[in-house]
């Protein structure tokens, strides 16, 4: 008996020895790495895949990828991490916590690591407006990964039930008021449009104010036009859309369980991030479609999501071990298998280029709708301050939409916070 | 006595209460104190380093309207889930403390609320409060009535938010207030019964006087959640819409972690802890003299 347990013990051992040994030895730089999903669905997944491809084909560099849940989560976490002197070399934060980092001093520019000209072509692969919210100050301080822009997601059954052309997307404010009046059913069982107002309202609404012509701050981060007569209009349509029209719930709609309101059929039309896309694909039990956002004096979004970063404190070996793995993941093939299976964007036109998406769009030419959408996009809200600005904005949209003060009103209170806040900055 | 025996009793005392003391100082005192201390300076950044600034944080805040909306709202929330979740929970408990059928069935029943995490309650209810594909709304539904936006109307969201709270904390508070009742001696209500009391009587003169201390223990128990408690904001409602629902605690949050404003949040975090200190005293000095202990 003794010598059976002795054996297995042996066995045990040596099976460790075998199993840690070589990795141990070969793992010469460990990265850790906090990422963070928005959207939900099996995207961790995703991430880890990828990582775990990128370990094999570079079995020198071991990689931690921890997933640190949405982006506030995310940004908590790593510069807690780094705080209490726990290792994180590079993270995925949210594109427009660049002006916040840079505060705090926690992030390098990538144009202090790259050195070769073929690395400097690298940072100029990637679609431009994309990189808006990763560069100020001439320097580039952050590489788009999971990067988004708002899409109108809608029901083509619901579409020929109302009469509608399910092909025809509206395309304008009109029309959108149009289709919603014939979607939207009395009794309440479906809504025409439902565009989310709690989680990221900001976010929608740099979507309507840019379809109005208007942006809402300029790229040096420290202004803001929060009280603009377009960003006014821009607000009270949204309200509009609920008091006025009847075509939307009235009060601040979740962010949450949109998808599920709209995957029952409760909404017919939905605004919401492309990265959902993927999940709405395999999840609607109807026909579905997706098109840009309408129009009012032009069509436009915000893009939105996730950079990569890479950290101050860290040696010039790790920093080359993080340039390789960012270079691995924002590649034209990762980055065309994780919009595929995502539905967030490929990051370069080489993503585009590639085999694989090409079949993918011409199956499902959805995918590429965001991508289309890149050329009316605009940079996401983003601040110095930019907790406190936009946490402002947030309160004045959601006061507007529940009906406590008007949207001129808000608006012209946020304008004064946000003045209060960037004065020292101008 | 002898010197040296009296001076290695004093040893031998301090030696014993160390443990306890490193614990409470390094966790309690020395935390509160450097919160007081930091919330005299500037928020600090790379570009601009802390300085100190006085009494500036506490001008800021006193005039800052979010910091009074919060507070009203915490009070609010207090007010309305303490007195409804405290007389729940002695129902509940003298409900389940006869023999019934199924008795250890339904206290089960009353108690699993607390076995979950106030993420799972929240993320629970958050699809019980969503408009027209939500339970509450769909059970409306069956009577005609119109579906509301619960969490999405600043005039529902706190009272829908202090519904959760009492379905998530009364049977928590149930389970002592039955231990309670189940260390009354049977006598009592043998001679009431004798004596021809009526049974509301009996609660009124007998049961509930001596249900006093666990009705302190749970009173100080339900104004600490009513300020601690805010896992489900996160979920629900993040403080929305326009701060209808925001807490002091989660205020605090906002501050220290989205913000990156520790010094603005070690501020409210000062007037959060002298306000729960302010309770806790008022109610061990002046409830505790009105118990009778047995």
């Amino acid at each position: 008996m003794l010598t059976l347990i002795r054996k297995t013990l042996t066995r045990v051992a040596m099976a460790a020895c075998i199993g840690t040994v070589p990795v141990a030895a070969q793992a010469d730089t460990e990265l850790t790495m906090y990422y963070p999903i928005a959207v939900g669905g099996p995207l961790t997944q995703v991430v880890d895949g990828i990582v775990a491809d990128f370990m094999k084909e570079n079995p020198d560099i071991k990689v931690n990828a921890i997933y640190a849940g949405n982006y506030n989560d995310a940004r908590i976490k790593a510069l807690a991490a780094l705080r209490s002197g726990e290792p994180a070399q590079l993270s995925v934060m949210f594109s427009i916590d660049i002006y916040e980092l840079i505060e705090q001093d926690a992030i390098v520019a990538f144009d202090d690591i790259v050195t070769s000209p073929e690395d400097k072509a690298w940072l100029d692969s990637f679609y431009p407006t994309l990189m808006e919210n990763g560069r100020t100050g001439g320097k580039t301080w952050g590489i788009p990964f999971q990067r988004s822009t708002i899409v109108m997601y809608y029901n083509k059954d619901a579409f020929r039930a109302a009469g509608l052309d399910p092909e025809k997307a509206p395309a304008t404010w009109d029309e959108l008021v149009v289709a919603g009046k014939k979607l939207t059913k009395a009794d309440g069982s479906q809504w025409g449009v439902m565009i989310p107002s709690t989680g990221y309202p900001y976010w929608m609404f740099g979507a309507l104010t840019m379809q109005n012509d208007q942006v809402l701050m300029n790229s040096a981060g420290d202004t803001t036009y929060f009280d603009a007569p377009s960003t006014i209009s821009a607000l009270e349509f949204w309200k509009d859309l609920g008091t006025e029209y009847k075509v939307m719930p009235e009060g601040t709609i979740e962010w949450g369980t949109l998808r599920q309101n709209f995957l029952e059929g409760k909404t017919a039309i939905m605004w919401h991030s492309t990265g959902n896309l993927t999940t709405v694909k395999q999840n609607a039990k109807f026909d579905f479609g997706v098109a840009m956002l309408p129009a009012n004096k032009r069509r436009g979004t915000p893009t939105g999501g996730g950079n990569f970063y890479i950290f101050k404190k860290t040696s010039p070996e790790e920093r080359v071990a993080a340039m390789k793995l960012i270079k691995f993941m924002t590649s034209p093939e990762r980055s065309a298998e994780w919009s595929m299976k995502t539905g967030y964007m490929g990051v370069s036109p080489a993503a585009y280029n590639t085999r694989k998406l090409q079949d993918y769009v011409k199956d499902f030419p959805y995918a590429a709708v965001a991508r289309d959408q890149l050329e009316f996009a605009t940079a996401e809200l983003s601040t110095y301050q930019t907790g406190r600005v936009r946490k402002a904005l947030d309160d004045a949209i959601q006061a507007a939409l529940a009906g406590t003060k008007t949207p001129a009103a808000a608006l012209r209170e946020a304008q004064t916070t946000a003045d209060r806040l960037l004065k020292a900055y101008r | 006595m002898h010197p040296a025996y009296n001076l290695m009793r004093h040893v031998y005392g301090w030696l014993l209460l160390t443990p306890a003391a490193i614990l409470l100082i390094a966790f309690t005192h020395y935390p509160t104190v450097a919160t007081f201390y930091e919330s005299l300076f500037s928020k600090g950044t790379a570009i601009r380093p802390s300085r100190f600034v006085g009494s500036a944080n506490y001008q800021a805040m006193i005039e800052d309207p979010i910091f009074w909306k919060v507070l009203v709202n915490n009070l609010w929330f207090a007010a309305g889930t303490i007195p409804v979740s405290v007389a729940l929970a002695i129902t509940m408990a003298m409900l389940v403390n006869r023999s019934l059928p199924g008795r250890s069935f339904l206290r089960m029943a009353y108690f699993t609320p607390t076995i979950l995490p106030m993420i799972a309650v929240a993320n629970i209810w958050l699809f019980f409060y969503s408009p027209d594909i939500g339970l509450i709304d769909q059970i409306l539904g069956w009577f005609g009535l119109p579906g509301h936006n619960w969490l999405g109307d600043p005039a529902t969201v706190l009272p829908a938010i202090i519904v959760m709270t009492i379905w998530k904390e009364a049977g928590f508070f149930m389970i002592f207030y039955l231990a309670a009742l189940q260390n009354l001696p049977p006598e009592l209500e043998e001679a009431a019964k004798l004596e021809g009391a009526s049974r509301w009587y009996y609660f009124r003169r007998v049961v509930f006087p001596l249900l006093m201390p666990t009705t302190l223990f749970v009173l100080v128990n339900a104004i600490l959640n009513s300020f601690k408690l805010v896992d489900h904001l996160f979920v629900l409602t993040k403080g929305g819409p326009d701060n209808a629902s925001n807490l002091l605690l989660y205020y605090i949050y906002e501050n220290a972690f989205s913000y990156f404003d520790t010094n603005y949040a070690a501020t409210l975090t000062v007037v959060l802890l002298t306000m729960l200190a302010i309770m806790a005293l008022a109610q061990f000095f002046f409830l505790d003299r009105r118990i009778h202990y047995r």
